[in-house]
């Protein structure tokens, strides 16, 4: 029988399945407890934790991206936030525009930063961000394009490994620094903020709120289906043969620097998505999204989650942000050496991640069970 | 030997590491279905060789043509591989988290491009082609086992496999039985000729015994260039061979 498409996208394995349940489950009661519960009720769920779920799930799709590069190709990405900036940035500058002359300077064309600085004119790089359909354009093109001149630059002569990594550290630390330059023209230091509307619908509207949410959680769960797609389509077979054993794969007559720039620039894309989704829930993009502490941030989600697999880079992401949450609220210097703290213990005690504990235990079950069948059977022989 | 038989032709190449010749002034010609036996010293150049022709390592000198007018020196490694020149590596090279299957077809001829592996469906034809590489390396039970999961020989093998599915003209193949049992060689032997009724082989080995038991024409290798071509009974009687290889 013919599988259709869904179904072996989302549920031909546990984790899939879980996490299509999970996210559909909560898209649909996350909102609904929030608008139709009154707020008395012991079941109503606040607009901040609205807020706060939707943020993980951006958090989540980042580390789906991160995972295809890192879990997939091998390509230990230390710059993955960058692409998750950009797209936040082009976001925040389509936010910007929707202000229009509501600024504190109440300039109809310029955002108050550029007021403040004294700019005369839009500088062209602004121009067409009020369109949204430009903006959405930019959301994927702005770290496609950063992604394609990096991979095609460094796969072209080779660079792999560490060094890769260090280079992708230090492609983030540059763009961190630039847009921490007010002449760089996307606010400096303070980046972009106090955004009103999208699409014309008011940010601080709970309705507004929770259909970031649902756009959140369906951005999420077809990330998913599209990594997905790719992981188990062949270019997803030759994608993983690039992980264990690139030159087998050229001197089969594979480009396989092509292939990892694809890859490359649609995990870019989606680490973009994330990042622009993530915008209008947090009201705020600065410069601190280009942190290297950032990007080495997501990598450990992924690690303790269970990178290869796709949904274990998805529980990474909401275990340890709910951590954070946790421990930032109780003890927030500490926080760094607890994560700090988990990614060792990760690393040396579950290489595998979360998932793969789950793994092991249920592979050892069926063990234990097949044991005891054939125990079973040459008792009753 | 005319030149328009040959399919494989290396004139007076040369290569050099940090000042060290590793190929010297060498000149090969291998022919349409010709077995090839190429031996030689532990850092004679053999594996030298096989970078060269794949264009792994640029020569500094000479000519490399693959049929009467292909210029390899030119090309970068995947161009020569679709060109049709297979490759077995010295340190056997399979895919170990694939299966066997997977192995063998990734190895398929044709589809090298990212959108038709994007959209591939394998067809009856190929599952025919898998199953008969399949067939021909004696690795019928492990189908779907993880590559990684086999024995170093079967490896070898498998990696054999995954040459004969990519259907090249020419095979180069660095030492296929290093670690293989007595009977694991034998079989190779086998493998190794039959391939040759089809396509060019070229085969390095140090196995002097499994070399003699498939050898037409063997090239003695010596520091970067021919010291001897011949049958292995010439080979074997030649007094330079004698003198620096073969020589107790
Ligand atoms: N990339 C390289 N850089 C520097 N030296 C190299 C390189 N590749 C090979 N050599 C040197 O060139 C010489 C020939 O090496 P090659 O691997 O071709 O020998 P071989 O005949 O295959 O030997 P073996 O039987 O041990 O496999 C050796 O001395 C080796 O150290
Ligand atoms: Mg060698």
């Amino acid at each position: 029988m013919e599988k259709s498409l869904i179904q072996r996208l989302l549920l031909s394995d546990t984790g899939s399945k879980i996490l299509t349940i999970v996210i559909i489950f909560i898209a649909i009661v996350v909102p609904v407890l929030n608008l139709l519960v009154p707020v008395d009720s012991p079941l109503h769920i606040s607009t901040y934790t609205v807020t706060l779920l939707g943020k993980y799930l951006c958090y989540a799709l980042l580390a789906l991206s991160v995972d295809l590069v890192w879990g997939y190709l091998g390509i230990l990405s230390l710059g993955h936030g960058a692409f998750f900036a950009l797209g936040g940035y082009a976001m925040g500058m389509y936010l910007m525009r929707q202000i229009g002359d509501r600024g504190v300077y109440g300039n109809p064309l310029l955002p108050d930063f550029m007021v403040f600085l004294n700019w005369g004119s839009l500088p062209w790089y602004w121009f067409g961000f009020d369109h949204f359909p430009l903006a959405l354009l930019m959301m994927f093109a702005a770290p496609g394009i950063l992604a394609f001149v990096f991979g095609w630059l460094a796969f072209r002569s080779r660079v792999t490994g560490v060094y890769l990594s260090i280079m992708t550290q230090a492609m983030t630390y540059a763009l961190m620094l630039a847009f921490f330059q007010n002449d760089f023209g996307f606010g400096g230091n303070n980046g972009l903020t106090d955004f009103k509307e999208i699409l014309g619908f008011n940010l601080q509207d709970n309705t507004t709120r929770c259909a970031l949410f649902v756009a959140s959680a369906v951005a999420l769960l077809s990330g998913y289906a599209f990594c997905k797609y790719i992981a188990q389509s062949r270019l997803g077979s030759l994608v993983m043969a690039i992980r264990d054993s690139e030159s087998r794969v050229r001197f089969m007559g594979y480009r396989d620097e092509h292939i990892k720039l694809f890859i490359f620039v649609i995990s870019a894309m989606l680490a973009g998505i994330a990042g622009a989704l993530y915008v209008p829930q947090v009201g705020i993009i600065n410069p601190s999204e280009f942190a290297p502490i950032r990007s080495i941030e997501l990598v450990i989600w992924v690690a303790i989650g269970g990178r290869g697999t796709l949904y274990g880079a998805v529980l990474g992401a909401f275990v340890v942000n709910y951590a954070k949450t946790f421990f930032t609220a109780w003890a927030p210097e500490a926080w760094l050496f607890i994560l700090g703290g988990i990614f060792v213990f990760v690393t040396v005690f579950m290489p595998k991640g979360l998932v793969g504990i789950y793994n092991q235990a249920r592979s050892r079950n069926t063990r234990k069970k097949s044991m005891k069948e054939s125990q079973a059977n040459i008792r009753n022989s | 030997m005319e030149k328009n038989e040959s399919i494989l032709y290396l004139n007076n190449v040369s290569v050099s590491f940090d000042g060290f010749k590793a190929i010297n002034e060498l000149s090969l010609y291998i022919d349409k279905n010709e077995l090839r036996c190429i031996i030689g010293a532990n850092g004679a150049g053999k594996t030298t060789m096989m970078d060269i022709i794949t264009g792994k390592t640029k020569p500094d000198e000479g000519e490399v043509y693959f049929g009467d007018h292909i210029d390899l020196t030119k090309k970068d490694e995947a161009e020569i591989a679709n060109l049709g020149i297979g490759r077995k590596f010295q340190k056997p090279t399979v895919f170990e988290n694939h299966s066997v299957f997977e192995n063998l077809q990734l190895a398929l001829e044709g589809h090298r491009n990212i959108l038709s592996n994007l959209f591939y469906e394998l067809n009856e034809d190929q599952r025919n082609k898998i199953d008969s590489s399949l067939e021909t390396i004696g690795l019928e039970a492990e189908k779907y086992r993880m590559a990684g999961e086999l024995s170093h020989g079967q490896k070898q093998w498998l990696e054999i496999g995954m040459l004969i599915t990519q259907n090249p003209q020419v095979l180069l193949v660095d030492e296929p039985v290093a670690g293989m049992t007595h009977q694991e060689s034998e079989r190779t032997a086998e493998l190794l000729t039959s391939l040759a009724t089809r396509h060019s082989v070229v085969v390095v080995e140090h196995d002097m015994e499994f070399v003699r038991s498939i050898a037409r024409r063997v090239t003695v290798l010596h520091q970067g260039s021919v010291l001897a071509e011949g049958t292995m009974d010439k080979i074997q009687n030649d007094r330079k061979v004698i003198e620096v290889y073969l020589g107790d």
